[in-house]
């Protein structure tokens, strides 16, 4: 049976999370888990370095808001973050009950390393896969209960609005390739973010932003989607990550004089590696990840980056660290750097450049994960709380999808309980509709001249050109066009394959659909903010500008261009104040 | 640089063919092979091939990927007959070519490149993959202490990445198909050894039975072609000896049940 009590789309972190959230809180809940791939292919999988929150004595709730507050540059919601970091804990105590192999001390206490932006230890980890392991406990985990559905392999298409409720999914099985309706009383967003937005970029193929835009179709805004986190040290060429772990374990960014660069950029002074107090937390290589991207392009304008064959590269060098360290601590990073760059890190800097990482800005929702359709939640990368503000720190991330994943799944729980039950009729005649929208367009089509690939890439390079690392007024509103071009050329795509079984090629073409909604988002919401905070850096107005822009933007769908309207950040107890890094040592 | 630049900067130096595995349910009622010409970059793994056909020479290619960083097991398949990830074997060491791709043997092919999964994951699903133990603690009473030894006793088991990479390299597998298979026994040690579990007796019904253990004579080329180093055929000749042992111990000492 199609129908559900909640519905919950994307199988990552969150979605899964969510999922047993309801399954626990009442077994009589039916819940469809709908994922476009397999739950264990969900990008989560790629997290390396670890998942943030306070666990030893050292550290406190206190010292965990202001990090994330200062390291989001005041743009994030403060009643938000600190009920994040006070369910932290207990979250990630629960991962360790369900079996997450946490990487130990000798005591047997979980571990914790430094990470970037953050004035204590309190990343717990999982080796270097930290990611994997809590994706695949959660997907195990998941698969006791028998209350949860899966749809695995099927492609949320719209979401269905009947009287003024969410209440299911239109979705392509890609089996059969037929389009139903998968009904229930509340609906979960959790499918990620959107890297595949830009050309370089650290996130898998199935990070295209489709929940997003699902979101937006049905009027639902985006908010902060001009926010965008580049990670300083991707592999070139491929994109690929090397955490920010190696840095926490003692790592060094070099350019082309050997000189650690980060010095000149209000980062702090360097200590020799051999010193015991290095690495320095809040200081040098363990800055936040804006302000480290952003040193990349100064050092590459002063002509002290380093030619490679895939452009500019800078040096992380982790050689010091030794072999042994290397293959305890980090040993993901050597596996990845021997075979994705040819070099071996025990021996040789691993070459690296800022790619695309992480989506701060989502779909907006309050603390209970809901958003402002009724019966419609969403958590994860997909959504915004906001607990990112205008910069995520590292680690933050895996630890969010687990307060406000299993938070949304209880508030879409508790939603569905009070609704009356689904009236199927009217889904399946959306339904019938969606699916002759979709056949027309992309199955039966004929004529089209266009092929994805390439209006893939001449937006992905649109969007590096205009709307990356630094943004100007002239550079977006390029952007902006280029965009509003590839919308209208996207109409004259055409299909190679016409098919119903496994179509990959129409799943490509829808989430290629959803990617432009994203980009268009992100370009125009970054050309209305005229000040520069966190990673959204504008040369034109290099100013933060608390009068104007202490303030969310807030995306709504409208005819032809988004429209871009503003929401109160919300302040307690931290008045915005400057982010300093580099100080910690004289503290 | 932009995508485009990266493409043209990079020297196109030789080609490569591949023979790629079709087969179009709706079209044919048998498979056949394609024969495709794709650069050959040093730096282009197998999937960065079939990517290029899909991209630019025939979109109706269907395949499964997606980190393109061997972690989300996507993306295995058989290569010259040997079952790979395709996002870490490089076309360069097939040169001069041709390389062969199909889907990953012993199971069903349901699209070209796609096999279907409903049989692992059941198989999956049987072993309990999670942890057991009715009388555990409560979040507020904090974390179990597990020493680094501990971790270490099982840890190698949990770097499954579920890839199927040693389904289609078992010859029991391939023979008899209802056996639960090296990923999934792995996986059940993995939590038999996890001293937070203690699942080990209820596992033991499907981990022993005809379907189970006993089926695996060690010929360990789940583990020769495992992309992560899990060793499933070490973890299945463990658990055969503790199997034996209890068994010698509940025929002994009947009382220590």
């Amino acid at each position: 049976m199609p129908v559900h009590d909640v519905v919950i789309v994307g199988g990552g972190g969150a979605g899964l999370r969510a999922a047993i959230a309801v399954a626990e809180k009442n077994p009589s809940l039916s819940i469809a888990l709908v994922s476009k791939v397999y739950p264990m292919r969900s990008h989560t999988v790629a997290a390396e370095g670890g998942a943030a929150a306070v666990i030893k004595d050292f550290d406190s709730f206190e010292n965990h808001i202001y990090d994330t507050i200062s390291g989001g540059d005041w743009l994030v919601d403060q009643d938000a973050i600190e009920l994040f970091v006070k369910e932290a804990p207990n979250e990630m105590i629960q991962m360790e009950h369900w079996g997450c192999p946490w990487s130990r001390e000798p005591d047997g206490t979980v571990a914790v390393r430094p990470f970037g932006g953050m004035k204590k230890e309190r990343t717990w980890f999982a080796s270097d896969k930290t990611g994997f392991h809590m994706l695949h406990t959660l997907f195990q985990t998941s698969l006791k209960y028998s209350s949860i559905v899966p749809y695995d392999e099927w492609f949320a298409t719209k979401l269905l609005v009947e009287d003024g409720r969410c209440q299911g999914v239109a979705a392509l099985d890609l089996r059969t390739g037929r389009l139903e309706v998968i009904a229930g009383r509340s609906v979960v967003i959790c499918t990620g973010g959107a890297g595949k937005v830009f050309p370089f970029t650290t996130n898998g193929a199935i990070k295209t932003g489709d929940g997003m835009s699902l979101a937006y179709r049905a009027r639902v805004p985006l908010k902060d989607m001009e926010f965008v986190q580049y990670h300083p040290t991707g592999l070139p060429g491929t994109g690929i990550l090397i955490t920010e772990a190696a840095r926490g374990e003692g790592g060094i960014l070099v350019n082309s004089e050997g000189y650690r660069y980060l010095q000149d950029y209000d980062l702090g002074t360097p200590l020799d590696v051999t010193d015991p107090n290095h690495p320095v937390k809040k200081s040098m290589e363990l800055g936040p990840r804006d302000r480290l991207s952003q040193a990349f392009i100064h050092e590459q304008k002063k002509g002290r980056t380093i030619k490679g064959k895939f452009g500019d590269v800078l040096h992380l060098d982790v050689r010091h660290l030794g072999e042994k360290r290397i293959d305890s601590k980090i040993p993901f990073v050597r596996e990845l750097a021997k075979k994705y760059a040819g070099i071996d890190p025990v021996y040789e800097p691993i070459p690296i450049r800022p790619v695309l990482h992480y989506f701060m800005g989502g779909i907006d929702t309050d603390i209970t994960g809901a958003t402002t359709l009724p019966g419609l939640y969403a958590a994860g990368e997909v959504a915004c709380v906001s607990i990112n503000g205008a910069n995520r720190l590292g680690s933050n991330s895996l630890t969010e999808l687990l307060v406000f994943g299993a938070r949304a799944g209880l508030a879409a729980a508790d939603f569905a309980l009070n609704q009356p039950p689904v009236d199927l009729a009217p889904l399946r005649k959306q339904v019938v509709d969606e699916d002759a929208r979709i056949t027309r367009a992309y199955l039966t089509k004929s004529g089209g001249t266009e092929r994805i690939s390439t209006i893939r890439t001449e937006m992905r390079d649109t969007m590096e050109e205009g709307a990356g690392i630094y943004r100007t007024d002239e550079g977006l509103k390029a952007t902006c066009d280029k965009l509003a071009e590839l919308r209208e050329r996207f109409a004259n795509i055409s299909l190679d394959d016409r098919s119903f079984t496994y179509n990959t090629e129409l799943i490509s073409v829808l989430e290629l659909d959803a990617m432009l909604d994203v980009a268009e988002v992100v370009a125009h919401s970054a050309l209305a903010r005229k000040e520069s905070r966190g990673s959204h850096q504008r040369t034109d107005f290099p100013k933060r500008d608390d009068e104007s822009y202490l303030r969310h933007s807030m995306a709504y769908r409208g005819e032809g261009s988004p429209r871009i309207d503003y929401k109160d950040v919300v302040i307690t107890r931290w008045p915005p104040g400057e982010r300093v890094y580099g100080q910690e040592q004289s503290k | 640089m932009t995508e485009t630049d990266i493409n043209t900067t990079i020297e196109e130096v030789a080609t490569i063919e591949l023979e790629v595995f079709r087969y179009r349910p709706e079209k044919a009622s048998a498979p056949s092979f394609d024969t495709f010409t794709v650069p050959l970059h040093d730096e282009w793994v197998l999937l960065d091939a079939l990517n290029h056909i899909k991209d630019e020479i025939d979109g109706s290619l269907s395949y499964r990927w997606s980190c393109r960083m061997g972690v989300c097991g996507s993306c295995g398949m058989m290569a010259n007959g040997e079952a790979v990830l395709t996002c870490a074997a490089f076309l360069k060491d097939y040169a001069p070519g041709p390389i062969r791709i199909e889907p990953l043997a012993n199971f069903p092919v349901a699209r070209d490149l796609i096999v279907g999964m409903d049989d692992f994951m059941e198989k999956l699903n049987r072993v309990k993959p999670w942890v057991i133990n009715e009388n555990g603690k409560s979040v507020e009473e904090g974390e179990y202490l597990q020493t680094p030894e501990e971790l270490d006793d099982y840890v190698q088991y949990t770097m499954c990445i579920n890839c199927m990479l040693c389904y289609s390299a078992c010859p029991i597998y391939g023979m008899e198909p209802s056996f639960i298979g090296p990923a999934a026994l792995a996986l059940a040690q993995r939590y038999n050894l996890d001293l937070r579990d203690h699942g080990n007796e209820e596992r033991m019904d499907i981990l022993s039975s005809d379907e189970g253990i006993w089926q695996c004579t060690f010929v360990g080329e789940c583990s020769e072609v495992c992309p992560k180093h899990v060793d499933p055929a070490g973890a299945i000749q463990r658990y055969k000896v503790e199997a034996t042992n209890n068994w010698w111990k509940s025929k002994l000492m009947p009382w220590s049940n």
